[in-house]
């Protein structure tokens, strides 16, 4: 596809226990465009860090392996690239924030000392350009008294605050994408706008692609030009934030949609998808949101759904739409 | 800041208790150091003109004050046995106990670490195993024992290894280390066997923290993640256990002396005591307990180089 800063192609990584090997992402496809922010969103456990993991090439290697599919980036297969050239490209071309600002910085060096590290691993330069460029690279990222600061430890600062600096240190080498787990999830709602703020911002003027990772769909609606709807594993719909919320096609992703929280509604009980996510590897058969869906009927308990086009930009895997009326189902689902 | 102070008021407060319990434990010990000296067949009035000439006639808290003072001003009394003061006894055999515990401590520092890196990095693998059973050994093998198989099979086979007694640094440098190398070697084995299990778990334990996936994810390589963010951190409570293990070394120099017929405080030590020549082993526990004290104090101090969350407390 023309304009995808990143392409990831029937992507399978799993993990290997003594129970045997669990799939912890199977088969998931996606592409990044260039300057957009693409929004990953499922509950916990349904691979969407392991995606992100695996595109850094960061899955832990005691266990963890990437079994099959490729992520291509500018036309360069990461899966098959030397570890020397992968190493290049992580923290240079693609940089990753992460959910627990605190303790993803090192408790025992000095934001100056990690974010000049940063710099000069990928750039030749005196150890006093680097300290001007980490400066820079704080305040642009709206951290107050950076000069001080550059001689602070991570204890001395707030979760907030420690955010910024893992922004700053993954955006000082201006990579083309950035992927952001859950950058928001550890911090106070003031500070998650905030952080979301910046984070758009630098997108627009610097023109970094981002993947936001994240169980929030309001963060979504709010940040995000296109969304991936994951579950266990597999990407279940795909599409533009305002098709997705405004007409939801897989079951999942209505449901999702109608467990946000409305206040115009304070005394309805909150509405949750019943069941739980399976473990990844339980289910062999059949699509796997079956068991919790009330729509499911024979054949989704026995085969696999593919992903069908809603509309050119708009993807779901779901049998409900394989026919020819997908569009008057999903019309019903959203009302029903 | 605050934190080194209070470290030392601990120090000085520690060193109170020590010197007090070690006068104690003397008071208490049965026998008559007079009686002792001057043999069953002594005089009465001998025997209280040196009682008086010691100061043992004196109330205990002014023995007491005459022991600290003493001690800080280098003057514990004279041996029984050797008829010279114990400050210059103990300061003779010192450099060849001090360079002993150094030369052990070395050893422990140099191959402990190294090897817990080694089989945190290869974790659940043969070679850890095969090194954690080598740890069980080390351990449960006596000292002594230790240093007579070192003798036998480096110290007879190899000559620059000596197997017995000590040349000085001032008289040869090779000399003295190979003198001090086989009992170095012994008394390091089984604190080297206890600590690397401690820096592996360390280290083990800071691997799967979140800041080493953002190291990696900077692009670093594995080295520079492994020596300089993982080992940092591993260090602070690896400290701890060098702080224990040079504790070890010391009282290991007693035995090991013995075994390589090194004159040192150790060997001192036990004719001391053979000998009941009081003055002389209550200098040296003084000293010991001293050394040993100074030592948690410096590896304190060391903790807010490696931590910067002690340094800055407050």
């Amino acid at each position: 596809m023309t304009g995808s800063v990143l392409e990831v192609k029937d992507l399978r990584t799993s993990f290997f226990t003594p129970d045997g090997e669990i799939p912890a992402v199977d088969g998931v496809k996606f592409h990044l465009k260039e300057g957009e922010i693409l929004g990953i969103v499922g509950e916990s456990g349904c691979g969407k860090s392991v995606t992100s993991l695996s595109i850094m090439g960061l899955v832990p290697a005691q266990n963890g392996k990437i079994v099959g599919g490729e992520i291509l980036f500018r036309n360069e297969d990461l899966t098959k690239v030397s570890a020397k050239r992968m190493r290049e490209i992580r923290g240079n071309d693609i940089a990753m924030i992460y959910q627990e600002p605190m303790s993803s910085l090192n408790p025992v060096f000095t934001i100056g000392n990690q974010l000049m590290e940063a710099i000069r691993t990928h750039a030749k330069m005196s150890k006093q350009e680097a300290l001007k460029m980490a400066v820079d690279i704080l305040k642009r990222v709206g951290l107050p008294r950076a000069e001080e600061l550059i001689h602070s430890y991570p204890h001395q600062l707030s979760g907030g605050m420690c955010q910024r600096v893992m922004i700053a240190m993954a955006l000082v080498c201006e990579p083309q994408v950035l992927i952001a787990d859950e950058p928001t999830t550890a911090l106070d709602v003031t500070i998650q706008a905030q952080i979301l703020d910046l984070m758009k911002k630098l997108n627009e003027e610097l023109k970094t692609s981002i993947i936001l990772i994240t169980h929030d769909l309001g963060v979504v609606a709010e940040v995000c030009d296109r969304v991936a709807v994951m579950y266990a594993g597999k990407i279940v719909e795909e599409g533009f934030v305002n098709d997705i919320f405004q007409l939801p096609k897989h079951p999942y992703t209505i449901g999702l949609i109608k467990s946000i929280p409305d206040v115009r509604f304070k005394k309805r009980k909150l509405y949750s998808i019943p069941g739980s996510v399976p473990k990844p590897g339980t289910l062999k058969q059949g699509c796997l949101f079956a068991p919790r869906c009330l729509h499911a009927f024979d054949r989704c308990h026995k085969a696999t759904p593919e992903m069908v086009a809603a509309s050119p930009s708009h993807g779901v895997r779901c049998f409900l739409h394989a026919s020819q009326e997908e569009g008057q189902y999903g019309g019903n689902l959203i009302k029903s | 800041m605050t934190y080194i102070i209070r470290r030392f008021i601990l120090l000085f407060v520690t060193l109170i208790f020590i010197s007090v319990i070690t006068f104690l434990v003397f008071q208490i010990l049965p026998g008559d150091p007079v009686r002792t000296i001057l043999g069953p067949e002594a005089e009465e009035v001998q025997v209280e003109t040196l009682r008086r000439q010691m100061g043992l006639d004196k109330p205990a808290h002014v023995q007491y004050l005459n022991l600290v003072q003493g001690f800080f001003q280098g003057d514990m009394g004279d041996s029984i046995r050797f008829s010279r003061p114990v400050t210059s006894l103990i300061m003779e055999r010192l450099p060849i106990t001090i360079s002993l515990a150094m030369f052990s401590l070395i050893i422990v520092i140099f191959v402990a670490i190294p090897l817990g890196i080694f089989t945190a990095r290869r974790e659940n693998k043969w070679s850890d195993f095969l090194l954690s059973s080598f740890t069980q050994l080390g351990m449960a093998i006596p000292t002594f024992f230790v240093g007579m198989m070192l003798i036998l099979f480096i110290g007879m086979t190899f000559s620059f290894f000596s197997t017995g007694g000590y040349v000085p640094w001032s008289e040869s440098v090779a000399g003295a280390i190979g003198s001090l190398a086989l009992p170095a070697l012994t008394i390091a084995l089984p604190q080297i066997a206890i600590s690397f299990r401690y820096a592996r778990n360390a280290i083990l334990e800071q691997s799967k923290l979140d800041y080493v996936r953002t190291a990696r994810g900077k692009g670093l390589t594995e080295a520079v993640v492994v020596y300089k963010h993982v080992l940092k951190n591993s260090m602070i409570p690896v400290l701890t256990v060098f702080g224990l293990i040079l504790a070890e070394v010391i009282a290991g120099t007693i035995v090991v002396e013995q075994v390589f017929s090194l004159p040192g405080i150790g060997r001192l030590l036990i004719t001391a005591v053979s000998y009941r020549d009081f003055p002389v082993v209550q200098g040296i526990v003084l000293y010991i307990a001293f050394v040993v004290v100074l030592i948690n104090f410096i590896v304190d101090i060391l903790y807010t180089v490696l931590d910067p969350r002690i340094r800055l407390k407050e």
